[in-house]
């Protein structure tokens, strides 16, 4: 077992790659918790799609495939999808979920009308497009890993510099508002931290899978804990767990991708910890139904006892 | 013919999605279709690896299971205290995995590609022809989805008061003595087997677009269900024509430039429906301030 660990982490390419992925689960753990707690965790989702068309332009424009150009591309198609999606839902009847469906359909829509125009285009070469929609963990390198690392720092400054505002935003916006913190701007800058998440997210695991970084490893936390600083630091930890899980597996089996096996590995998290967690966990709560139950039955008993005795002695005396 | 094939397919698949997403916008259940046309991806990978051929009916089969257990798994972690958004994002994502997982361990073996069950493209929906009895009755595509819109007409039609019930009072439908389970059930099934008759031919993007785009550009125009989804096929049918003229300008994905269309349409609606447009709102509010 320890054997073929150090033998992993030997190989000095995989361990970019397993560092990357756990700083990425780590900070999506992070976020995803925020996100969460405000029911947007489809958030993750939409933003990955929304991002292709941002992409896209940015190869279109620069016709040059570099990592840092296809991140700035997608973040500003993120933020741009945010903004239509606050947009939509605050000026027309159109609730948030649907708001979120139409954006992404329709961002992707015109994504892959790009996508398929340089397909057709002269430039012809767009190997490197692809990969976003599915992810390609093994082809990180260690200036991805570097950016990685900078996008991990940043929304953990971010997060600790805003906690109380954050906290306060997820749990009472009312209240908040209330007190004079500027509600919208730190929900919009929310927003743009996961759009940071999600497009540093994309081009490990993909369009589709991102939104599991968000969603998955939060949720698990929320299961073990009532107090936020303590949930966003498990999600942060379940999230590296599940990264570094993903990365093992996939150089151990032959054509397995990081991607999916580090989604595979954040929902067995999940699923464990809503069985087995003390409160929150389904057999804590069997248990304390059947405790309860069991209670109320021998109380009932001792109850039926006690008359029986009386009606027992009444009958004695009236004899 | 090649135009009037893609052009049928992509009406019929939009006049399918359009009606059902009718119900899952009132619903509040719009993510749940793309929910499930990415989660029926390990049914259609085990239907093709168990069975060994690209045959649709078993695909159909596996997926409309798998859409299902995606629904059956959602509502049970809702009903554990999870948010629905949460659920559904755990939930679909888990299933995704598992197919990618599945489809690319076995890749070597099959011919199953993950772009093709996915994007799969509309162009080349006339090739893939249905021969009955000797003779060449047109494309499959067209058939399945043609009985597939068939079963959702006849669904919807025979138990349209007990859909509309559940779709906006559901305590109500549930005190009247409607099984709202049954009918939520029934609902996404349809959006199972719609989105799978549909993958095959046309890719996901077009099949979850025309779930909510046309059913939100026409929950926008009206107050009435029955208007509601007549505008909603409307617009999915427009969207379809003007996609395929689009794709045709700019030589790009035909299934893409509709959906793309159909965002066109929306936002249009979103500036100009006469009651709940920003413009006209807007313009009302002036005029009243007068």
């Amino acid at each position: 077992m320890w054997n073929w660990i150090v033998a992993i982490l030997s190989d000095p390419n995989t361990r970019w790659i397993l560092l990357g992925c756990l700083l990425l689960g780590f900070s999506s753990g992070i976020i995803g918790s925020f996100t969460f707690l405000r029911r947007q965790s489809l958030m993750g989702d939409t933003l990955a799609h929304a991002a292709l068309p941002g992409i896209c332009i940015a190869f279109m424009l620069t016709e040059t495939k570099s990592v840092g150009l296809f991140l700035f591309g997608a973040l500003v198609a993120g933020i741009v999808a945010t903004f239509g999606i606050s947009w939509i839902t605050r000026y027309s009847r159109i609730k948030q979920d649907a708001a979120m469906g139409i954006v992404l359909t329709v961002f992707f829509g015109i994504g892959v009308v790009m996508l398929t125009r340089i397909q057709h285009g002269a430039s012809g070469s767009q190997s490197g497009l692809d990969k976003y929609l599915f992810g390609q963990a093994a082809s990180m390198v260690m200036t991805d890993v570097y950016v990685m690392g900078s996008v991990c720092l940043v929304l953990l400054i971010a997060c600790l510099a805003w906690f109380k505002e954050f906290k306060l935003v997820s749990f009472d916006p009312g209240f908040a508002r209330g007190m004079g913190l500027p509600v919208a701007m730190l929900e919009q800058l929310i927003l743009l931290l996961t759009v940071i998440a999600v497009v540093a997210g994309i081009q490990a695991v993909g369009v589709v899978l991102v939104a599991a970084l968000l969603v998955t490893p939060a949720a698990a936390a929320r299961c073990w804990t009532d107090s936020l600083a303590l949930m966003v630091l498990l999600a942060g930890v379940f999230g590296a767990l599940s990264g570094a899980t993903g990365t093992i597996f996939s150089t151990l089996v032959p054509n397995l991708p990081t991607g999916p096996v580090t989604v595979l590995a954040a929902t067995v998290l999940f699923a464990g910890s809503a069985l087995l967690a003390p409160r929150r966990g389904l057999l804590a709560r069997r248990l304390r139904s059947i405790q309860a139950k069991s209670a109320y039955l021998r109380e009932e008993r001792a109850t039926l006892q006690t008359i029986s005795a009386q009606r027992a002695q009444q009958e004695r005396g009236e004899l | 013919m090649a135009t009037f094939w893609i052009i049928l397919t992509a009406i019929l698949v939009s006049s399918a999605c359009a009606i059902l997403g009718c119900f899952l916008i009132l619903r509040r259940m719009a993510l749940v279709g793309d929910a499930i046309s990415h989660a029926v991806l390990p049914g259609i990978a085990i239907a093709f690896l168990w069975s060994g051929s690209r045959d649709s009916l078993w695909m159909l089969l596996g997926a409309t299971v798998f859409g299902l257990l995606t629904v059956f798994f959602i509502q049970s972690l809702q009903a554990g205290g999870l948010s629905s958004d949460a659920s559904i994002g755990i939930v679909f994502t888990a299933l995704f995995a598992v197919g990618v997982i599945l489809i690319s361990l076995n890749a070597q073996h099959i011919d199953l590609d993950l772009d093709c069950v996915l994007f799969g493209e509309i162009a080349y929906v006339q090739w893939d022809t249905l021969t009955l009895g000797g003779t060449d009755v047109g494309p499959r595509a067209v058939w399945m989805l043609g009985i597939t819109l068939l079963v959702i007409l006849l669904v919807i039609g025979l138990f349209y008061k007990q859909f509309k019930l559940c779709a906006f009072d559901p305590a109500l439908a549930a005190a009247c003595g409607i099984p709202v389970v049954l009918f939520h059930y029934l609902l996404m099934g349809l959006v199972s087997m719609t989105s799978v008759a549909s993958f095959e031919s046309v890719g996901s993007i077009l099949v979850v677009g025309m779930l909510i785009v046309p059913a939100a550009t026409a929950y926008l125009l009206t107050d009435r269900l029955g208007k509601m989804i007549l505008y909603s096929v409307l617009v999915g049918a427009a969207s379809s024509v003007g996609g395929y003229i689009m794709a045709y300008a700019l030589d790009a994905s035909i299934a893409g430039c509709m959906v793309a269309v159909a965002g066109i349409l929306f936002v249009l609606a979103l500036l100009l429906s006469p009651k709940h447009g920003i413009v006209f709102r807007y313009a009302r509010r002036k005029f009243a301030a007068r």
